[in-house]
C-alpha cells in the first residue's frame, strides 16, 4: 500500500482551495541504475478529485510530473466539514484514495 | 544524458507540432507516446484548426535551479475553459500533464513538473471547443548555482 496523500482544503471566499501532496516515486523510465539497466517508468496516470460525489478536477499525468507530486486547485462551493476525496491510479494499476475535511 | 540521440527527430517533430499546434494532445484518448507519434497525430487531427493568442497566465520561474522540481502555475482567463495541458518542448515526453476542468472549478491550478533541460514550456487551454496556447522559457541550471 502506498503512503497516504497529504490533503489540505480550506474555504477561501466562496471557493474551496485544495492542496494535495501525493507520495509517489514518479520514475520517468529514462534513468539507469548502477548496472546500466533502465529503471522502468512508474508514475501516477490518473488523478481524480471529488467533492460531495461530484468530480471537481481530473487529470492525466505523464512521467514528467515531479516526484511526490504537488497539486493545487480551487473550486466554487464547499462548506466547512465537507469532504474532499483524492484518488490516484499509477501505471502499475496501484490505487490510493485519501480524503480530507474542508476547514 | 541519453537524450541526445533523439535530438534531430524531436526537432522535426516539434517543427511540425508548432505549425499544427498542440491541440491533438487534448484529444480524449491521450497517450504519452513519443514525439513523432504526437506530431503525426496533431497533423492528422488538427491541421485545419486555428489558434488565437489567449488570456493565459503562466506562472513559472525564469530560472529553475533544480530541473526535478519546477513549479508551474497556470491560470486561464478564457471563459468556458474545459481543459489545461502542460507541455515541455525538450522533455523526452513533451506532454507532462492534462487537467480536465469541470464547470465550477477555477481554471487555475499549480503543480510541479520535471524538466531535463532549459526549454519552452507551453500551456495549452481548450475553451469552448477552441484551443489557446501560451508559452514561456524556463532555464534549468543543473548545477543549481542559479546561473
Amino acid at each position: 500500500m502506498p503512503d497516504p496523500s497529504r490533503i489540505r482544503a480550506n474555504v477561501v471566499g466562496d471557493s474551496t482551495e485544495v492542496k494535495v501532496l501525493m507520495n509517489h516515486e514518479m520514475e520517468t523510465g529514462q534513468r539507469k541504475d548502477a548496472q546500466g539497466k533502465v529503471i522502468p517508468a512508474w508514475f501516477i496516470q490518473d488523478v481524480t478529485a471529488t467533492w460531495n460525489g461530484k468530480t471537481v478536477l481530473s487529470a492525466q499525468w505523464g512521467p514528467a510530473v515531479a516526484k511526490n507530486p504537488f497539486l493545487s486547485f480551487k473550486f466554487k462551493g464547499g462548506a466547512k466539514g465537507d469532504k474532499v476525496v483524492i484518488t490516484w491510479v499509477d501505471n502499475r494499476g496501484e490505487k490510493r484514495t485519501d480524503e480530507a475535511t474542508i476547514a | 544524458m541519453v537524450w541526445n540521440s533523439v535530438e534531430t527527430t524531436r526537432r522535426e517533430a516539434l517543427a511540425l507540432a508548432s505549425i499544427f499546434g498542440f491541440a491533438a494532445l487534448l484529444a480524449p484518448k491521450i497517450s504519452f507516446a513519443d514525439e513523432q507519434t504526437v506530431a503525426a497525430e496533431i497533423k492528422k487531427l488538427y491541421a485545419d484548426k486555428k489558434f488565437d493568442g489567449g488570456k493565459i497566465k503562466l506562472d513559472v520561474p525564469e530560472i529553475a535551479e533544480n530541473g526535478a522540481v519546477v513549479p508551474i502555475g497556470i491560470t486561464s482567463n478564457i471563459p468556458k475553459t474545459e481543459s489545461i495541458a502542460i507541455l515541455v518542448e525538450k522533455n523526452p515526453n513533451m506532454l507532462a500533464a492534462v487537467f480536465d476542468v469541470p464547470a465550477g472549478t477555477d481554471p487555475s491550478l499549480s503543480t510541479r513538473i520535471k524538466m531535463g533541460q532549459s526549454s519552452n514550456v507551453y500551456a495549452l487551454v481548450k475553451a469552448d471547443g477552441k484551443y489557446f496556447v501560451a508559452s514561456k522559457e524556463i532555464k534549468v541550471t543543473l548545477g543549481g548555482c542559479g546561473g
